[in-house]
């Protein structure tokens, strides 16, 4: 049995971690939880994300905590466009339709990527990467922290604009109900570009927090579209603290799993979580209850 | 085959000139070496394809400089999948491939060597560790690499010549393996051999790790945990980046990190993404032999095609494949017709100096199987940011420096 | 979403229907003479996403399920048909029977916490991914099958033909699978024509209509989804047999579950031949875009799938309900509006 110190310190890593994964499933949770949009492209996007980066960091030496408000912007700006100009029609469109038209678009950005990038991993490195914080027994990983910490601050500015802001309870209300929103003369498209753009946006912060930690290849994309739906659903659909708190429980729970059973067995923990949660609470962690 | 003599070369000359005054058909018959190869240049595996692509752009040049042979290559992407690497060999068989070289992947050449069986085109293996390949006893399958549990075999004993070399032996070791086909391989054949082997270490615990782990931060501190004094380890390239790093975090920093003969810690990214952490890191492995006249003029001919490129960096996929196109060519030579049984007959009675290939080991001789063996593994340590072999003493190129001084 | 029936619109356009089936059924029978052996592992590969494709479809068109994680059938047919044969020597004849009642078992299980909890849509499918990856990290440690090195079959002399064992020419391998096609062709279009066809269809429109009307909802999509588990199975049998080795990692993948929906999304969901069509374009498309770059001397690794992509993204957006029913009307098919 693995000292109590270890295992503590275990769970507290799968804590940081959790919350980096929350924050890449972040945009998702606006994507699909409100748009219903089956995104198959979100890794893909996280990974382009993190390429920008890269190449912010090497040709500007700017340091890709600094790069994510940037970053923010631009693919705020480019989600909206891309939403209102094209994915939009798809809304609508049984899920199936959606689901390739997103995986088409999957397979040209992450080949696109090996084309312009080759296959070379790609990382920054910046000074601050390998240091950790001491916490008594416990050691910290310094950019782990801070990328929770963006992790925190992202979650709440969202779902401040969500709870909020006039318009973050429009997008809310034609979630809840499209024909109704219609009805009431909200600019449904308009709205769901703007929450395209966030989810966009969340993205790229998410790229910017994750690209210190793990180098980026082309190939990244499929491994985290997938994190990202596990993790959406179990946190519940259009919660942002729905997403982070799922982003935490897998974090920890596969921690533990690592200490206490195989490492290498240790991605079926979050599988199973995921069935468990379908089955005995679909609407997720934090979702409200759907008819 | 020696290098060529200028007697030879003059016969070479003349008789080129002669068959190019034969009708074009005949000529076509007989002096061109068709090569169908097939690496996965796209998709998972891309780099490490076109790691091996560069060692064949390489090739056909220095052949016809060396062996006086005329080979023409046929690249396909078997795009790291099955299903493409099956029809591209059937594709490039049906453009009149003389023989195969590929694919990396034990899946994919497992998949090709079907093929290549069942059409009576010989297939030389240029990378690919499952041992299974050359257990089928297929007539027309040939490896030129060693299988897993034998690179496994070999870096083990290697250790011993670390620890003897350096005066100092680790007490106590911790094995963490990546859990893919080549980690699982690695780790049996590692299982089955420790109790043989006579080392002075005592393995403390073995941990497997998933390969697409995004965080191996609880694999490490569990093995930090056991206060190990050496860290065995087999992994791949992007999880070795990430584990180094989290050793770093982590603040461990053991005697040694080796490996007995996985890729990860020689290779580029490694070495670039870690800076200073990568210094030090062993691999005991399959490599080109630094000594060999060949070996020179290759790595001449790489870094000219190649200028931004480190030769050592694909020491192993250019070498192996180039050694694979070596092969083929000297059958040729020595067959004289691009017919496909009497090529693979040629290839069956290869017997290629130690002193007249790229990569390490004795003479390429295949057995009843169609494996080569007797490649045997090098002590490459990463110095100053370059894989560079430090034992056997004979063809090191840099000095073994054991145990790891303290990072940072 | 209109299935296909087939039926004569009227006598010159019966004529020409049998003519075109008349063509393709020739064309299919006597390809391994008529073509290359590039081709003919090609048109195989297309058959077999065709195959698998149909199987996806039983339980997508007929109950309405979408379910992305199938390639958990593929791979628990080919390990336990493969599994029987490397340990036991049990040939792939007696193998896919195992294969198939475990594959049901699995599917009945799946079906019934999905149906009973409720699960529907996204979640469904993603319940379905979820099964697939555990199966992919749960072989992955299975020793006795081989774990992440993989299962490799002993493979006999390839020339003669060995039906018992399977094994052969691949000439062989491709009338198996046409073989298999045309069955599963059979068997739906003949499920679709009785009472199982009228209630599929009416579960897939309105499920709550249909349960109204008395149709025991619950069982029939079980039924469906235990169905399509089964030819599945069959599918993962051929696999084992035909490539002789398996990867928990691949053959497991999320990859390989999105490759079997490929084909019938594109051909035409729901639809009897659209999953025939579908994997025949995405295979065309594929090699295709691949013999032309390479004919262009365009030798970038990438660019492909690139333009595979692009094609993919210009049938989705102009073609939305698959290329079938198009087809079929320029055909003089003519869908009969159901």
């Amino acid at each position: 049995m693995p000292a109590l110190s270890h295992l503590a310190n275990a769970a507290l890593s799968g804590v940081l971690t959790g919350t980096v994964y929350g924050l890449m499933a972040l945009g998702l949770s606006a994507i699909f939880g409100v748009i219903r949009l089956v995104n198959f492209a979100h890794g893909e996007l996280m990974t382009l994300a993190m390429y920008v980066a890269v190449v912010v960091f090497q040709g500007l030496a700017l340091d890709p905590f600094l790069t994510m408000i940037g970053a923010a912007a631009a693919f705020g700006a480019l989600g909206y466009v891309l939403q209102r100009g094209f994915i939009n029609r798809y809304v609508g469109r049984p899920e199936h339709s959606q689901m390739l038209l997103m995986i088409a678009l999957a397979m040209i950005i992450g080949n696109a990527l090996l084309l312009g990038f080759g296959p070379d991993a790609r990382n920054v490195q910046t000074s601050y990467q390998l240091d950790s914080f001491e916490l008594g027994p416990m050691l910290l990983d310094k950019v782990r922290v801070y990328a929770a910490g963006a992790a925190v601050v992202a979650t709440a500015l969202l779902a401040a604009f969500f709870r909020l802001t006039l318009t973050g309870k429009a997008i809310r209300a034609c979630a809840d109900n499209p024909l109704g929103a219609r009805v009431a003369g909200l600019p449904v498209a308009h709205l769901y570009a703007v929450t395209f753009g966030l989810g966009a946006a969340s993205v790229a912060v998410a790229g910017c927090a994750m690209v210190p930690l793990i180098d980026v290849t082309p190939g990244l994309g499929p491994g985290y579209t997938l994190l990202a739906f596990v993790i959406v659903i179990l946190g519940g659909l259009g919660s942002m603290v729905g997403a982070l708190l799922g982003g935490v429980v897998i974090g920890v729970s596969e921690a533990l799993a690592g200490v206490l059973i195989a490492p290498s067995a240790k991605s079926m923990v979050s599988f199973g979580l995921l069935v468990l949660i379908l089955l005995a609470r679909p609407q997720g962690l934090m979702g409200a209850t759907r008819r | 085959m020696g290098s060529v003599t200028r007697r030879q070369f003059g016969v070479a000359a003349a008789g080129t000139l002669a068959l190019s005054a034969l009708p074009r058909r005949l000529r076509a018959e007989t002096g061109k070496l068709k090569v169908g190869l097939l690496l996965p240049r796209s998709g998972l595996q891309a780099l490490i394809g076109q790691s091996c692509q560069k060692g064949a752009d390489v090739a056909p040049e220095l052949l016809k400089q060396r062996l006086g042979v005329d080979v023409e290559l046929m690249n396909a992407d078997t795009e790291s999948n099955v299903d493409t690497a099956r029809s591209r060999a059937e594709r490039v068989i049906e453009q009149g491939a003389n023989v195969l070289v590929g694919a990396f992947d034990s899946g994919h050449t497992s998949a090709i060597a079907q093929v290549a069986e069942q059409r009576g085109v010989p297939l030389v293996v240029n990378v690919a560790a499952a041992p299974q390949i050359t257990e089928q006893g297929y007539k027309f399958v040939f490896r030129n690499f060693p299988p897993a549990p034998e690179i496994g075999r070999n870096g083990l004993v290697l250790l011993g010549d670390i620890f003897r070399e350096a005066k100092v032996e680790p007490k106590t070791a911790v094995f963490m393996h990546v859990n893919d086909t080549f980690g699982q391989s690695m780790a049996k054949g590692v299982a089955a051999l420790l109790p043989k082997v006579s080392l002075p270490f005592k393995l403390l615990d073995t941990i497997p790790y998933d390969p697409a782990a995004k965080d191996l931060n609880v694999e490490v501190s569990r093995a930090k945990a056991t206060n190990a004094e050496l860290l065995l380890l087999v992994c791949r390239l992007n999880d070795a980046i990430v584990l180094r790093r989290e050793m770093v975090k982590q603040r461990w920093s053991p005697m040694g990190v080796v490996s007995p003969g996985s890729p990860g810690l020689y290779e580029e990214q490694f070495s670039k993404g870690l800076g200073k952490y990568a210094d030090y890191c062993i691999t005991n492995t399959v490599w080109f032999n630094p000594k060999n006249e060949i070996t020179h003029a290759f790595a001449a001919a790489f870094k000219k095609r190649f200028p931004k490129d480190e030769f050592a960096f694909h020491a192993i996929n250019a070498s192996y494949t180039f050694d694979a196109l070596l092969i083929a060519a000297d059958a040729f030579k020595r067959a004289k017709t691009t017919d496909r049984k009497a090529l693979a007959d040629a290839i069956r009675q290869t017997n290629i100096p130690a002193t007249d290939r790229v990569t390490f080991g004795g003479p390429i001789k295949f057995n009843a199987k169609g494996q080569v063996e007797g490649d045997a593994s090098m002590v490459i340590q990463n110095l100053k940011g370059k894989p560079t072999v430090v034992l056997p003493k004979e063809y090191s190129e840099g000095k073994l420096v054991f145990p790891m001084p303290k990072a940072g | 979403m209109t299935l296909m029936a087939g039926k004569l619109i009227g006598a010159p356009g019966q004529r020409r229907r049998r003519a075109l089936i008349g063509g393709v059924a020739v064309i299919a029978l006597t390809l391994p003479f008529i073509a290359s052996s590039y081709v003919l592992s090609v048109v195989t590969l297309a058959l077999y996403l065709a195959y698998v494709g149909q199987a996806w479809n039983v339980m997508m068109g007929f109950a309405g399920q979408l379910s992305l994680g199938h390639s958990l059938y593929v791979g628990l047919g080919a390990y336990a048909s493969a599994g029987l044969f490397f340990h036991y020597g049990i040939g792939p004849w007696a193998g896919v029977w195992l294969a198939v009642v475990l594959c049901a078992g699995a599917g009945a299980f799946i079906g019934f916490l999905a149906f009973r909890m409720r699960v529907s849509g996204v979640q469904l499918s993603l319940l379905t991914v979820a099964f697939a990856e555990l199966a992919r990290i749960g072989f992955d440690h299975i020793e006795r099958l081989g774990g992440p090195g993989g299962l490799f079959l002993r493979v006999a002399d390839r020339s003669r033909i060995d039906l018992l064992g399977f094994r052969g020419p691949p000439a062989m391998y491709y009338y198996a699978i046409l073989a298999l096609v045309a069955g599963a062709l059979g068997l739906c279009s003949f499920l679709l024509h009785r009472r199982a066809g009228y209630y599929w269809r009416a579960i897939r429109e309105d499920e709550v209509a249909a349960a109204s009307l008395g149709i025991d909802v619950f069982r029939w999509k079980m039924r469906a989804v235990v169905l399509s588990s089964a030819m599945t199975a069959v599918a993962g049998v051929f696999f084992a047999f035909y490539y002789n080795s398996l990867f928990p990692e691949q053959i497991f993948s999320f990859g390989r579950s999105i490759e079997i929906v490929l084909g019938p999304v594109i051909g035409g969901v729901g639809t009897l031949v659209g999953p025939i069509v579908g994997a025949g374009a995405v295979v065309l498309l594929g090699d295709g875009t691949t013999e032309i770059l390479n004919r262009l001397g365009f030798d970038v690794p990438g660019a492909k799938q690139v333009v595979h992509g692009l094609l993919l993204l210009l049938v989705t957006i102009y073609m939305p309900n698959g290329l079938w029913p198009p087809l079929a009307r320029a055909l003089g098919f003519g869908p009969r509006k159901v």
